[in-house]
């Protein structure tokens, strides 16, 4: 009589077991994710709605689209958003061609295989921090490397941070070398999974290797750069690291006449030094749109160059 | 930072072709011409040149960094500045707080990538695919850009320059789930977690006796990277931590100051970077074949 019933009830908790506990198993990713990641971001929304002062012991009050209407007459916002598209082109491209072309290198038979893609890989793992240090000291004007390295071809000393397109250039620079080398293993690993007969169809009606790498490894890596593409706009949309700590100070105004403050600075800079919560939540939340949108335009566009390769 | 999901290029398209194709192939992929390692060494010294160069500047005093031309030769002094750098700042507190945070952090990451990767991987339950993309679509969310009422948050509880405060949010990832997900779902046979479950392990049981051994040098991989991840952090510890700071944000103060230190600065780098360039130099390996399996984002 006993064994049935634990049968049962053993049957039972097997059941709720094998039903119930999966969801218990993703549960901790999901609660952290809403917690932390989609509460704040919501949030913002709410918070940007209102005038909210941190020194105020968090004092809000509702202000409806103010923050918005100041947003868009705000010179320095604009900027700001120039700036980071700027910086985010003239970083992006260039990085993910070079990208391609050091994957192309690798995708040999090589000796020492695996020491060559750890050194790519090198500046990917080295943090922010350090690289931005180090390059604003090889940047430097008066002492620095680079500056050095001009004059030995006979080029002026340039004073890096003073002028746009110097300072852009220059933070470009930086983010690119940290990038570059991760996104040529992501290319290479896709270069391997291309069929060898392809090449080999290619080589026997004679195509050359420009011609095989222009209309075989690039049509077939598509997935992969668009991948890419997208990844390094809603990255490089949001830099903030870089030009602050490229100042050399902690002012976050990115330099003396902001000349390479970014979006996200510009957030920052309004909720952390001017402690306006409510207007930094607006800056967060157009920028947030912003590379809602460029994500999905850069999508389209690089599906479209992708396609006509073919 | 952010986590993302797989290229989606590589395995699905052409499964198994490659290696077959290779047996009977011309040649490939080609052997390297000089002119391919010369291209290539160029990019590699390209990419160690900057740590060398604080190597360089670090091991020198202090008016070598204002030589013409430079020096280019370390220099025997490199125990004096590490030495100046630990009287100027608390760095040794900044170690700590970041061997801490980057510690916790990566035990955390591991044990619930784990368990989610075994759920999403083995387990059958509804929803299950929704909830998988779902989980990886939340690593294109721009979180940077929510750190107003994170920290709001973070106020309200009590947290700010407190540890907590950036361990926390940072226990499970996107990416750990979906790396675990991809690797269990080939390491661990179904046949293994029958067997086990005639034997009359439960979920959990499975999960503890043959999924967690199984998933070991998954687990090393994702350890790694989570570990890098957490200590290269920066932007939130910034803006939380102001009075307790890690060693990102204590290298920050050291070289935003109104002249900056260079030599001082430098030599914080390295210290700041050793850490990461002594698991590189050992699981390098590792860490290439993970990048290049998945798509890990640092």
């Amino acid at each position: 009589m006993a064994i049935p019933a634990l049968t049962a009830r053993r049957a039972r908790l097997n059941r709720l077991d094998t039903k119930g506990s999966p969801y218990l198993y993703v549960l901790p990713f999901f609660l952290l994710f809403g917690a932390f990641g989609l509460f704040p971001l919501i949030y913002t929304g709410y918070v940007s709605f209102n005038d909210w002062d941190l020194l105020d012991a968090g004092a809000h009050e509702w202000v409806g689209l103010a923050n918005y209407r100041e947003l868009v007459q705000d010179p320095y916002f604009w900027n700001a958003l120039g700036n980071t598209l700027s910086i985010w082109v003239l970083s992006t491209v260039p990085q993910l061609l070079v990208a391609l072309w050091i994957a192309h290198l690798l995708n040999h038979k090589l000796r020492a295989r695996t020491s060559l893609r750890m050194g790519v890989l090198l500046p990917n793992i080295t943090s922010i921090v350090a690289v931005t240090i180090v390059f604003t000291q090889l940047f430097g004007r008066d002492f620095g490397m680079v500056n050095w390295l001009l004059g030995v071809v006979g080029l002026g000393p340039i004073d890096w941070q003073a002028d746009t397109w110097s300072s852009h250039l220059a933070i470009s620079i930086i983010v690119a070398w940290r990038w570059t080398g991760y996104n040529a293993l992501i290319y290479l690993a896709s270069m391997q999974a291309v069929p060898h007969d392809l090449y080999e169809a290619a080589e026997l009606d004679g195509a050359s290797s420009a011609q095989q790498f222009w209309k075989i490894t690039v049509p077939m890596l598509r997935p992969t750069i668009i991948f890419t593409a997208v990844i390094s706009t809603i990255g490089g949309l949001q830099i903030i690291a870089e030009p602050l700590l490229f100042a050399g100070s902690s002012t976050p105004t990115g330099g003396s006449d902001r000349q390479f403050q970014t979006a996200a600075l510009f957030m920052y800079e309004q909720g952390f030094r001017e402690f306006r919560f409510g207007y930094a939540s607006a800056v967060a939340w157009t920028l947030c749109l912003v590379i809602a949108l460029f994500a999905i335009v850069n999508y389209l566009i690089t599906r479209r160059i992708a396609n006509d390769e073919e | 930072m952010t986590v993302l999901a797989d290229p989606p290029s590589t395995r699905a398209e052409t499964p198994a072709e490659p290696r077959r194709a290779r047996r009977r192939s011309f040649g490939y992929p080609r052997k390297a011409s000089v002119w391919t390692y010369a291209a290539l060494l160029a990019v590699v010294a390209g990419s160690v040149f900057p740590l060398y160069w604080s190597l360089v500047v670090s091991s020198q005093t202090s008016d070598a960094v204002a030589k013409v031309p430079p020096v280019l030769i370390p220099g025997g002094h490199l125990f004096d500045n590490i030495a100046r750098v630990f009287d100027s700042t608390d760095f040794a507190q900044a170690l700590l707080n970041s061997f801490i945070v980057s510690g916790s952090v990566t035990i955390s990451v591991v044990f619930f990538s784990t368990l989610a990767g075994f759920a999403f991987a083995k387990l059958r339950f509804r929803g299950r695919k929704v909830l998988l993309v779902v989980a990886i679509g939340t690593s294109v969310v721009p979180q940077q850009l929510g750190i107003i009422p994170l920290y709001l948050l973070m106020a309200d509880l009590g947290w700010t320059d407190r540890l907590a405060a950036v361990i926390v949010p940072g226990l499970v990832t996107a990416f750990g789930v979906f790396f675990m997900t991809q690797y269990l779902g080939r390491a661990v046979p179904d046949e293994l977690l029958e067997a086990g479950r005639i034997d009359g392990c439960g979920t959990f049981g499975l999960f503890w006796h043959v999924v967690l051994p199984a998933a070991r040098p998954a687990a090393a991989v994702l350890g790694l990277f989570t570990f890098m991840q957490a200590w290269n952090d920066f932007f939130w510890p910034l803006v939380v931590l102001q009075d307790n700071a890690t060693v990102q944000v204590a290298l920050s103060s050291l070289a935003s100051g109104y002249t900056t230190d260079y030599t001082l600065t430098l030599t914080g780098t390295l210290l700041a970077t050793l850490p990461i360039l002594v698991i590189f130099m050992v699981l390098g390996r590792q860490i290439v074949g993970g990048i290049m399996q998945g798509a890990i984002k640092g």
